[in-house]
């Protein structure tokens, strides 16, 4: 049984550990409020950009020299996953969805016979796929979005991939994400950006395309096109960088809400455990100094 | 309004502007153009330069731009911008440090892919330059 000083120490140590999380719960909650803010704030370009280049993408699909960026290289044998996750834990099962999600994706390829090769984005994907696929991973991005997320870390991210890309290291990318649903709520997506995939209901608006306007282009649409695609790379890794970190700070926020009642409970049963040892302590002595009375 | 058209200007982090305007100058990548209502259906890129936004037949608005997309419907002119802030908003001094580490970067630049980088940084600066010292239409 433990003593009387064991007990007030730990109960002392969870109520600091309380402090902490609940502290933990705000700041996340403060950041995810921002993080939202940030994410509202960039939808509309990502809303155009994706409108200007399914017009273009309509047109061009299916022609000869197209960009390989649209149509792909030909080839489907090496696939390269971007993983992203965050670069600090604490966030309850953020991260670990993210890596069973990508472990899940990464069997799938492989068990097609396809290479594949891993880019981690965010320290806590590496060191969770390290285990498994420790040789498929060719690199990691970390303290992206330090100290503010921005379009320059999507861009940077994007420059590298293309650079592979044209190097011809990789035929297909994809990248792996958590989609911000609610604070409680993300779900794990998994997203081809390369070839192009376009989104469903943009390639029926192209196909019945007879009535849309016929833009004219300056200069040609295949030049537009070479520039508009890199552009649209990084636009998309800027919007799966954005739903990740609204997504980190929800779900670290939902975490240290449970770790922050849990912690209530536990300094209750505690404090239970205390009293009654204190009592049992003062009536052991009470019964000790009258049976000693007694037998004078 | 029949004689407006909707002008949109997003930049990837956030909408820098979207307003009914009479007119708008976008240097393109093959020369200025303006858009009035009912333009035709067009898509271009931009070059670093001044974007001018026509209300009353005066500028009420010059927005410096680095370069990036149009898209001009009948009713709409969409730009989509890679950097663009107003005019005013553009500070000598840290133009000039920029040219200078751009020229420094020239120099020290070991392939092609680092040394078109460092050129196209030098012309935006200089169009920043330009568009300080630009005349207004």
């Amino acid at each position: 049984m433990p003593s009387l000083k064991d007990l007030k120490n730990r109960i002392n140590s969870v109520k600091s550990t309380q402090k902490i999380t609940a502290a933990m719960k705000m700041v996340a909650a403060a950041k995810l409020r921002r993080a939202q803010e940030q994410a509202e704030a960039a939808r509309p370009f990502a809303e155009r950009m994706e409108r200007v280049l399914s017009s273009l993408a309509g047109g061009m699909a299916g022609q000869e020299g197209a960009s390989p960026l649209l149509a792909g290289t030909g080839a489907d044998t090496v696939h390269l996953v971007v993983v992203m996750t965050s670069d600090r834990g604490l966030c309850g099962a953020f991260n670990s969805s993210i890596a069973r999600g990508a472990r899940r994706v990464i069997r799938d390829l492989l068990g097609q016979g396809k290479q594949v090769k891993i880019l981690c984005v965010g320290r806590k994907g590496r060191d969770q796929l390290r285990r498994d696929f420790g040789k498929l991973i060719i690199g990691t991005i970390e303290d992206v979005g330090r100290p503010r997320l921005g379009f320059d870390a999507a861009d940077m991210i994007a420059h590298r991939v293309l650079e592979m890309f044209e190097a011809g290291e990789f035929d297909v990318c994809t990248v792996i994400y958590n989609q911000f649903k609610s604070a409680i709520t993300q779900i794990v997506t998994v997203q081809q950006l390369i070839p192009f995939a376009q989104p469903e209901p943009a390639a029926g608006a192209a196909n019945a395309g007879g009535e849309r306007p016929f833009y004219e282009y300056e200069p040609s649409e295949e030049e537009i096109l070479s520039e508009l695609l890199p552009r649209n790379l990084a636009v998309q890794f800027y919007k799966a960088l954005l739903e990740n970190a609204a997504s980190e700070h929800g779900a670290r926020m939902t975490a240290m809400d449970n770790a922050t009642r849990n912690a209530g409970d536990m300094i209750n049963k505690l404090s239970i455990t205390y009293n009654r040892t204190r009592q049992a302590t003062i009536t052991k002595e009470l019964i000790e100094i009258i049976s000693g009375a007694e037998a004078v | 309004m029949a004689d407006q058209i909707q002008f949109e200007l997003v930049a990837p982090e956030r909408l820098l502007l979207s307003q009914p305007v009479e007119m708008i100058v976008l240097p393109g990548a093959e020369g200025d153009f303006g858009v009035l209502p009912g333009h035709a259906p067009f898509v271009s890129t931009i070059r670093p330069g001044v974007i001018a936004v026509f209300d009353g037949g005066q500028v009420t608005e010059r927005l410096f731009i680095a370069g990036g997309f149009a898209e001009v419907t009948p009713e709409r002119c969409t730009v989509l911008a890679e950097e663009a802030m107003p005019v005013g908003q553009l500070d000598r001094g840290a133009i000039d440090t920029q040219m200078r580490e751009a020229r420094n970067d020239l120099a020290d630049a070991k392939d092609d892919g680092d040394r078109a980088a460092a050129e196209t940084r030098i012309t935006v600066a200089e169009a920043k330059l330009a568009a300080m010292e630009g005349t207004v239409y």
